[in-house]
């Protein structure tokens, strides 16, 4: 499997490629070979993926292993510790090549269509090329540093893609919160990397992870503040997983993020870099188990926490992007409580399991919920529900593939969502009734806010009909909707547990027909309820969902004041009492003695430039008396 | 006493005019004619370079500074001044200081000429033959003044680009 | 030889602080120039009498006043050059007006 370096080499030459000669691309060139390398780079990864998985040099008694294929030691900071480059095998990083370059093709094929004719069309690609090259070289990075540097630069193409419309103040204004949330976050996923190798003398995830947990067992004695070094190093990674992933408190980045065009967010916001952060505690996984146990059930609530809020949140929204990037948030958090409730190994590590395929799965309906959306706005100019309504007789394609998705992410058999959620459901109830019932709850709002939005997009009537007649995509726009609808269909029925589970083992998945009871009775409830609601009704403005509580309805609108808060918190307290003395200490203080300094150095240098007359002949003379009194001085002493 | 010689007056004479030249070259007003009474301050200069039995440097004295220095300096005289110019008198402010400085500096170069005694070294009258002179001028070891020559060689072919260059017309 | 070298030395020393008086009181660059030239004759002279009455086998002194000589010759023409080309700017060589470049 020599030839994966090349699923990292073809993006960024492209990267480059187009990046430097956008000016030169004339029309859709750009974006043809852009596609094109990208078909090969998936081509690529799905033969590494399919070699992983089915040659037997990968397994050893039935074990997949880890194989590092490239590793060049790049930094030698110590005897042990080095950062790297290189290239690691192993199911999860061979299940997100799949994912990373499936969606990541669907969005070159699809924004030929959408991005057609837009200013920047050449920049465009080269940043979805940056992107897609940062994001398989986050997944398959041998060591955590190698992680962290391309997880900074996915967040660094994420905030270019979000501010592609850099003459649209939103748009600037959103990649900004982007870049700085994600990155506050990362402040602490760095301290949580160095905290780690400090006591595990290793980046090396082949190290860290290795079974036994030998790597932190000098951390095991050092606590501080009444954890362990490792517990504070994993949760502090778990921020740095937090952040990408948009968990509360630091989800706010995300809605916003939705200024981006459609396309981007089907990719980055949806499928690939906001599961980073999953990608990341299963990474570690092995670690968390062995070194810090505690710290994983705080990861779940966490998760079901952030779930249950953005579902909520999402039940309210009238931007139809907004909706599914809150729904986005809320399956985030359901893959995080998936791996929070895990255990190691065989069934207990079911959680596990189940959550790398709702990643799975989620990566492909949801990207497809976010390019239907973007058929949709489209086709109406507009992002808001209000403006939509009655379309599935404009546009049969997107209707169809979206009913799927929302019938997918809603959990109803035989689409794809449904089998990754139960499994997460089943993984929930082992961990605990209350969780259990929790998510099960979450799934029905998740069913309910999805068919809000399938309803007021397709069957009510618009109020606000000033847009022409809207019509059905172009091909290269529908297409992609047709294939990620298919995989939608039967991606259910891959026996992930033969391929991806936390030990490496085969895991013959099994569905709990209690547990899947429930949550499709939960699920068709809540579509019936949508149905009801939505399906005939005429939207009137100020819609709101939940007729008698006009003032909760106004919070989870405003996003229950998040952002207020995060703006109350910077600009009244942090800006007030700390950057400001601040400011004035540097302003009066710092640059108060630097410019006595300069005015003391000036106002010298006043006093004594009449010594420097020009008189080339006072200077001799000076020169000449100076000798003479030094001649006289010498002879005299 | 000392007998007087002819060679006493001969340098006497030289002394004088040295003396008297140098004078009337630094307080003339009429600068053609301080260009002239150098020329006549670099002839005694020479003569005293002959006087001393240093008949090449004697005659470089005469041909370069007699010969070419001063010509220079006649051309960008009359170049930039009309013949009969006078010079205004130096002011008494600059006089005064410049006297007080010359002459304590030449009362002191007198005291220490006076207090100083030289070791008594026998007087060789020899001209040092031009060969051992282009040897040590071209010489590579002990006593030799190749690189000093090669700077000056540099250094005058980058004052003939400079003079030219600066001198030029825009 | 009976003349003592002092006082070649002498008229060496009147010689150059000639020199330097011509060159402090001059207005005319020119004419510092040729006060200049004064002084470097002066040194000259001071050369070739110590080589002559203390090292006579030496040619030090030889050589110096010859490079001397040399760098004299350059040193003229380029500060000739230089005045030519200010006569050429500001119509006179007068040294209080060349102070364009104090500070």
């Amino acid at each position: 499997m020599e030839y994966s370096i090349f699923v990292l080499l073809l993006p960024m030459i492209m990267f480059l490629f187009i990046g430097l000669l956008q000016g030169k691309l004339k029309g859709q060139s750009a974006g043809i070979i852009g596609t094109i390398s990208m078909s090969l780079t998936t081509i690529i990864a799905y033969a590494v993926a399919f070699d992983y998985f089915f040659s037997p040099e990968s397994k050893i008694d039935g074990i997949y292993q880890k194989i590092v294929e490239y590793n060049w030691v790049w930094l030698q900071l110590t005897e042990n510790l080095h950062i790297d480059l290189g290239i690691l095998l192993d199911p999860i990083s061979c299940m997100m090549l799949v994912v990373i370059t499936t969606v990541s093709l669907m969005v070159h094929i699809y924004s030929l269509g959408y991005m057609h004719g837009e200013r920047g069309f050449a920049r465009y690609y080269a940043f979805l090329s940056l992107f897609s090259f940062s994001m398989l070289g986050l997944v398959v990075a041998t060591n955590i540093f190698q992680m962290y540097i391309f997880w900074e630069l996915v967040g660094v193409s994420s905030y270019l893609l979000i501010g592609f419309y850099y003459t649209k103040p939103a748009a600037i204004a959103a990649s900004k919160k982007a870049f700085i949330v994600t990155r506050f976050a990362d402040l602490g996923f760095l301290i949580g990397i160095l905290v780690l190798s400090f006591y595990a003398q290793s980046f090396s995830f082949t190290d860290l992870t290795a079974p036994g947990g030998v790597a932190l067992s000098s951390a095991a004695g050092v606590s501080f503040l009444g954890a362990s070094a490792a517990a504070w190093g994993l949760s502090l990674i778990f921020v740095g997983g937090a952040g990408k992933s948009a968990m509360f408190p630091l989800h706010i980045w995300l809605p916003d993020a939705m200024e981006g065009p459609t396309p981007v967010s089907a990719l980055i916001h949806a499928a690939t870099m906001v599961v980073a952060g999953v990608y990341l505690v299963a990474r570690m996984f092995p670690l968390y188990i062995d070194a810090a146990p505690e710290v994983l059930p705080g990861i779940a609530y966490v998760g079901a926490f952030t779930s249950l809020f953005a579902a909520v949140i999402a039940c309210f929204q009238s931007d139809i992007k907004r909706v599914l990037a809150f729904s986005t948030i809320s399956q985030i958090g359901f893959m995080i409580v998936a791996l929070g409730v895990s255990g190691m190994g065989g069934h207990d590590g079911l959680g596990y399991m189940a959550g790398m395929w709702h990643l799975f799965t989620h990566a492909m309906f949801k990207a497809l919920l976010f390019l239907g959306a973007g058929a949709v706005i489209h086709a109406v100019h507009s992002n808001e529900m209000s403006a939509m309504g009655g379309l599935r007789k404009y546009m049969p394609v997107t209707h169809i593939t979206f009913l799927i998705a929302c019938l997918a992410i809603a959990g109803i058999p035989p689409f794809s969502g449904f089998f990754s959620k139960d499994e997460i459901l089943s993984a929930c109830l082992e961990f605990s009734p209350v969780m259990f019932a929790l998510m099960a709850g979450i799934a029905g709002l998740t069913a309910f806010y999805m068919f809000r939005l399938y309803y007021r997009i397709f069957w009510s009537t618009p109020t606000d009909v000033s847009h022409h007649t809207p019509h059905e995509a172009p091909a290269v726009m529908y297409l992609p909707l047709i294939f990620l609808a298919a995989v939608t269909l039967v991606a259910g029925f891959i026996p992930f547990g033969d391929f991806v589970t936390s030990d490496g083992a085969v895991y013959h998945i099994h569905i709990n027909w209690t547990v899947a009871t429930i949550s499709i009775v939960v699920a068709v409830v809540a579509i019936a309820i949508a149905t009801v609601k939505y399906m005939k009704e005429k939207s009137k403005a100020p819609e709101n969902p939940l007729n008698n509580v006009g003032a909760f309805y106004r919070a989870a609108y405003r996003r229950f004041y998040i952002d207020e808060v995060y703006m109350f918190v910077t600009h009244k307290i942090i800006f007030a009492y700390i950057s400001r003395p601040i400011k004035w200490f540097d302003r009066h203080v710092v640059d108060g003695f630097m410019n006595f300094l300069a005015w003391g150095a000036n106002a010298l240098s006043g006093l004594i430039k009449g010594f420097q007359s020009g008189q080339v002949q006072q200077y001799a003379y000076v020169f000449v008396l100076g000798v003479i009194i030094l001649i006289v001085i010498a002879l005299a002493l | 006493m000392i007998e007087l010689k002819a060679i006493h007056v001969v340098f006497a004479v030289l002394a004088l005019i040295i003396v008297v030249f140098s004078i009337m070259t630094v307080t003339t007003r009429r600068i053609l004619r301080a260009a002239t009474y150098l020329l006549f301050v670099l002839f005694a200069v020479a003569a005293l370079f002959f006087q001393l039995d240093y008949q090449f440097l004697g005659a470089v004295q005469l041909t370069i500074y007699a010969g070419g220095i001063i010509v220079l300096y006649v051309f960008s005289i009359l170049l930039t001044h009309g013949v009969g110019d006078k010079q205004d008198l130096p002011e008494k402010k600059k006089v005064i200081p410049a006297l007080v400085a010359s002459l304590g500096g030449l009362a002191l170069a007198g005291y220490m000429l006076y207090q100083e005694t030289f070791p008594a070294v026998p007087y060789d009258a020899t001209d040092p033959d031009m060969k051992v002179v282009g040897a040590a001028l071209m010489g590579l070891g002990e006593g030799g003044y190749i690189f000093p020559f090669e700077v000056i060689s540099v250094f005058l072919l980058a004052c003939i680009i400079g003079g030219i260059l600066i001198a030029r017309k825009r | 030889m009976d003349i003592p070298m002092q006082c070649y030395l002498l008229v060496a020393a009147v010689m150059f602080f000639c020199g330097i008086y011509g060159f402090i009181t001059r207005h005319n660059v020119l004419a510092m120039l040729i006060s200049l030239e004064l002084i470097l004759n002066a040194v000259n002279i001071n050369f070739v009498v110590f080589n002559r009455f203390l090292y006579p086998e030496a040619l030090e002194g030889y050589f110096f006043t010859l490079f001397s000589i040399g760098v004299a010759a350059g040193e003229t023409a380029v500060a000739i050059a230089i005045i030519i080309n200010i006569y050429r700017n500001i119509k006179n060589i007068k040294v209080e007006n060349l102070d364009n470049m104090k500070f």
